[in-house]
Parts: C-alpha cells; structure tokens; sequence
C-alpha cells in the first residue's frame, strides 16, 4: 500500500515553482487531504511588484487558504503559506518566516534557493522538497541542499513540464528522490497524509 | 556555496563587538549568515581569514559594514505607502503643526530620503520640516548624500513614481551625468546625514515621522523589542512610525503602545507613554 515507503517522521514540505507551475500548483492545494498535517511553504516566482491577487489566485481552488507570512509569524502546522512579492523567505531556527529584501538570486525576489536552504538547514532530514516547472535554474542549489541534509526530494516529470529547465537543472546537480507527474505529487501527498492518521 | 555555523557565527559578532562596539548578536540568524557567506564569497576569505583580517587591518571593518548591511532600496517603493502618506498621514500632523520632523531611521542609500523631499515639495511644505537621515554604515551615508543613482535603476523608480501619481515628471528633479541621475541637491537643504546605530544608538530626538521600513526585519525578536522601545521615546504621543508591508508590530512588547492606523501599509500612531 505504502507506493512511496513514507513515514510520518516528517515536519514541513517546501514547493518551488516558476513559468508554468501555477495550474500544478492550483491542482496540488485544491485535492490537499483535508487536515493535511504539515505545513507547506511556498516559493513561486512572480511579479516583483504586483501585492495582490496571486495569494486570491491560489486560495480560490485551495482546500486550505494561502497566506502570505509576516516577518517573525510562527510556521504552524497544517498552514500554507506563500512567499510574498518582492521579499525573499527563511524559515528560522524556532520555527518563525524570515523576510528580508536582500539582491535578487537568479534575478528573483522571492528566491526559491533561500526558501528551499533554509528550510533545509532547519527541518533537515524531516524536509520534503517538491519543485516544478520553471525556466530558470532557481531551485537546483536549494533542491541540493535538502538531498544533503537527508530530505526527501520531488521534481515535476520535465515532460510533463511547460518548462523544464528548472526540474532538470535539479536533477542535474544532486540526486532526486521521485520524478512525479502533477497526479503523483497529490498521490504521494495523500499517502503522506495517511501516515499521520 | 559553503556553509557556516554558529559557533563560527557567534566568534564574528564577539569580536566586532568586543573591538568595535557593533553589535550583530542579535540579528536574525538565517539573513546574517547568508550575508556573512556572501563576503567570504566576495572577498574570497574563510571564516579564520575574515576573522584575522577583522582583529588586524584597520578600516576593514567598513568595508565589512558595507557588505553586511541590505543596501537594496527603491525610490517611492509600495506607491500606495507613499499616497497614504501624502494623502492622510501627513495632513493628519499639519492638522497640528506647520512644522515637524522626519526621521528615516536606516535610510541606506537614500532613495526613500529623496523620495520624501520630492512629495513634500509637491505638497509645497518641503521647507517647513526637518528631516535626519541615519545609518550604521559611513560609505552608504556618502552614497545618500551624493543622491546619485544609476540611470538603469531610474527606469523602476520612474515606474513608481508614476504609480505614486507624483504631480509632474521625475525627469525633472535629476541631471544624467555619466551613466547617473544625479539629483538636485537643493532638494535636500533639511535633510541632515548623521551615522547613527540603531542598537547601540541612544534616542537624540523627537519626531512626527519615523520611517524604518525594512530594517528591523534584520533583528531578532528581541532587538526589535528594544529598537521599537527607542522608537517610541523618539515619537511625540499620536506621532507615526511606518514599517515595511509584511512587518508587524504585534509580537513585539511595545505594540500595545501604538494602534495601527493604515494595515494594509503598515503604519502606526503612538497612543501611550
């Protein structure tokens, strides 16, 4: 029963996305178990300077809605939370978001690799790390970091892709758990949910 | 990337503290590490050889300073702060006062201090406040000062100043000279420049207006529990205090001595002593 031999040893899942991640994403939070255990912390790339309308977007479908942290807010269970424009996103040791406006990496803000390292750094082996469709190699770095901290790693299916840069410079630079269609990823998420019932 | 950790962290801070009296243990840890990687990177050093070049070459500190500190700024960044202020906080002190004061409180680079001036001349009241611009780092307070920017940062600023709905062009506030917008000086005949740190700083004045957006989210909890106690003896009662987008006042011990007055923005009024 157990397809993806998961346990319930784990405390966040980060997601990643760029072009072309936002219909995966929207499919992923809207068959979300309800009650899903874990937090999850977004990092999607977006207009630097539009505020409103992409965190409505993604709650519309979501099962849970998405809210986009304050600097200090606690990372509470079963939240989801979404990297707001303009600013980069950690989490912190105590379990806190850490917003900070420092250069854009990979000329994004938010960064996908700060989000996805410092959650590593943070949950270690306890991290799941998904990252989907995007065109640029934002992410890789970030997606490395978790394999080395003994997270479990994710990429969208490059086919499946409308871009794929971003899931094949993963797989390019660090080993990658499961490669997952869309479908998969709300598979496997569900099964992870089952774990903690 | 290599990675650091806290012990070597924790040696860094000691030894800026120790021998020169600034005081970074109390910064969010996940950005000062990132920052600190960066001038390893930078400066192609390794937690020892910074930590030497720290204890024996005088002035690098400055150059450490500069490098450490988020010297990422807009002009009128999040234009909608920028028409609130114009529109309700600012006449909400002429109400009772011809005259105030400004304080931009981490002003680094400047744009927001030169943003400031550009709406107040507009609103025809720039010569009647009084505006200190302050920072840690020296070399960003020159870079204020001078208020010269690159011309390829101008074209995201003239898209705020746009957005703000300015009333003419900011083409007409600002030279090009050498791949630069150089901006009229005159602009900023009552700003004052002071270096000034707001951990180890002492309170030296009274304000209407304290901008600090962006600063503090660089502190831990407990430093912006102190830094806000200093704001709110630098604020006259029902002065503002303006805070970026997606900071928030409420985990911090002072809150209760201020009520939100604008959330969406994030600006505040001193209510109590």
């Amino acid at each position: 029963m157990n397809k993806f031999n998961l346990n319930n040893s784990y405390k966040a899942v980060v997601i990643g996305g760029s072009a072309g991640s936002f219909q995966g994403m929207i499919k992923i939070l809207s068959q979300l178990p309800k009650n899903f255990p874990l937090p999850i912390i977004m990092a999607l790339h977006r207009l630097k300077h539009v505020r409103h309308g992409f965190v409505e977007a993604l709650s519309i479908k979501s099962v849970v809605p998405v809210t986009e942290p304050y600097d200090k807010e606690p990372v509470k269970k079963g939240g989801v939370y979404l990297a707001p424009a303009n600013y980069h996103m950690s989490v912190e040791l105590g379990h806190t978001f850490a917003l900070s406006t420092e250069e854009m990496i990979n000329n994004s803000r938010p960064a996908i690799d700060i989000t996805l390292s410092s959650c590593a750094y943070v949950y270690k082996d306890k991290l799941i790390g998904i990252l989907l469709s995007g065109a640029n190699k934002d992410g890789a770095l970030g997606m490395k970091h978790i394999t080395d901290k003994g997270g479990l790693t994710i990429v969208q299916e490059p086919t499946e892709c409308m871009i794929e840069t971003m899931p094949k410079s993963a797989l390019a630079i660090t080993k990658i758990d499961h490669v997952l269609k869309v479908d998969q990823i709300v598979e496997f998420l569900k099964e992870l949910d089952k774990q903690y019932k | 990337m290599q990675d650091i950790d806290i012990a070597d962290l924790k040696k860094i801070t000691e030894l800026i503290f120790q021998k020169y009296r600034y005081d970074f243990r109390n910064y969010a840890m996940s950005s000062f590490k990132r920052r600190v990687l960066r001038i390893l990177e930078l400066k192609k050093l390794t937690v020892e050889t910074l930590l030497k070049k720290l204890n024996d070459t005088p002035g690098f500190i400055y150059e450490f300073l500069d490098e450490l500190t988020v010297n990422v700024t807009e002009m009128f960044r999040d234009p909608g702060f920028w028409r609130i202020l114009r529109e309700e906080i600012i006449p909400g002190i002429l109400l009772n006062h011809k005259q105030f004061k400004i304080w931009h409180a981490g002003c680094s680079s400047g744009e927001e201090v030169v943003s400031m001036c550009i709406m107040l001349k507009e609103m025809g009241i720039l010569q009647d406040v009084n505006l200190i611009a302050s920072d840690l780092d020296t070399n960003i307070l020159e870079r204020a000062k001078a208020a010269t920017y690159t011309l390829k940062n101008m074209e995201l600023n003239e898209k705020n100043y746009i957005r703000f709905q300015g009333t003419t062009n900011l083409k007409e506030y600002y030279t090009e000279e050498n791949g630069n917008a150089v901006f009229d000086k005159s602009l900023l005949a009552n700003v004052s420049f002071r270096k000034h740190d707001l951990v180890m700083g002492e309170v030296f004045n009274k304000f209407d207006l304290i901008l600090c957006r962006n600063v503090m989210i660089y502190f831990n909890q407990t430093l912006q529990n102190e830094v806000l106690k200093k704001f709110h003896e630098s604020l006259f009662k029902y002065g503002y205090l303006a805070i970026g987008s997606k900071e928030s006042l409420i985990w911090c011990d002072y809150a209760s001595r201020f009520i939100v007055v604008n959330n969406e923005e994030k600006i505040y009024k001193k209510i109590k002593d």
